[in-house]
């Protein structure tokens, strides 16, 4: 699993792209490298899921857990170009009624 | 009923590092099998989950036991067992002793395993849990979907 985060200038604004598969052995360090953004008022992440080959309840875990710091201090999580599959699994879930996840880019 | 065809057992250190070889091999096996992409990827998800929380929660931190994962390939469905207890298991017995999977069993492990379980019910035609020296879950998935549908309605029958 690969990480790519990028600042916008404004400093509230974040992009993250995130490669590989995201499991119990990768999430941790997903969480260790996301949560710390969360971090300020009005932040908003948006990750791009795109090239994520692979996800199940830890990868979910850490973003629940990022939403929730976020929506803490009146940020925002965008979860954007996922796939089929991680769709699903969103709406299985019922994740996907809470949060803002698409299938499109998100800018 | 139809006798198992192939089974194949490995036991791996009860290490999160591990959970991508074990679902790296169930995919291999589904994929030769016949499932569809859309079940492949249900059953990874699946194994990983019980080995997730196997790895996480079967042995205090300082201890790292072992995780068995026993597939039991059948001509028309897939058997998977994770147990965490570190010893090998007799996959038919342990299998008898699962017994019924009933509505009040699957909630109280949903409360305990949380979305990972919830996800593994969800995706897996029948599950069922065995809390005994250590956790084993029973899964099976079916190849095809009128066999499927099929032996529900048996299945419904045989309970009426």
């Amino acid at each position: 699993m690969k990480i790519n985060i990028e600042e916008h200038q404004n400093d509230k604004e974040m992009f993250v792209s995130v490669t590989g598969e995201i499991d119990a052995y990768t999430a941790p360090k997903l969480r260790e490298e996301l949560l710390p953004l969360s971090e300020g008022q009005g932040k908003t992440i948006t990750v791009n899921l795109k090239d994520v080959s692979y996800m199940d309840s830890t990868g979910l875990g850490v973003f629940v857990g990022l939403f929730k710091q976020l929506s803490k201090n009146e940020g925002e999580l965008r979860l954007v170009e996922l796939s089929d599959r991680l769709v699903r699994l969103f709406e299985l879930t019922g994740l996907s009624k809470i949060m803002n996840i698409s299938e499109d880019r998100g800018r | 009923m139809k006798n198992v065809m192939d089974y194949v057992e490995m036991k791996f250190p009860a290490k999160a590092e591990y959970v991508g070889v074990i679902r790296l091999t169930i995919s291999g096996i589904a994929s030769r099998m016949g499932y569809t992409y859309e079940q492949i990827e249900d059953i990874k998800i699946a194994v990983s989950e019980a080995c997730t929380n196997a790895v996480q929660h079967a042995y205090p931190e300082d201890e790292v036991g072992e995780v068995i994962v026993g597939f039991g390939i059948y001509e028309d469905k897939l058997e998977m067992m994770v147990a965490d207890n570190g010893q090998s298991f007799n996959f038919l017995k342990t299998k008898e002793e699962l017994g019924p999977y009933t509505e009040s069993s699957t909630i109280d492990q949903l409360s305990e395993g949380g979305l990972g379980l919830f996800l593994i019910e969800t995706l897996m035609d029948e599950v069922r849990v065995l809390n005994r020296s250590g956790v084993t879950v029973f899964m099976v998935k079916y190849l095809g979907e009128e066999r499927e549908s099929h032996d529900k309605a048996t299945s419904d029958r045989e309970t009426n």
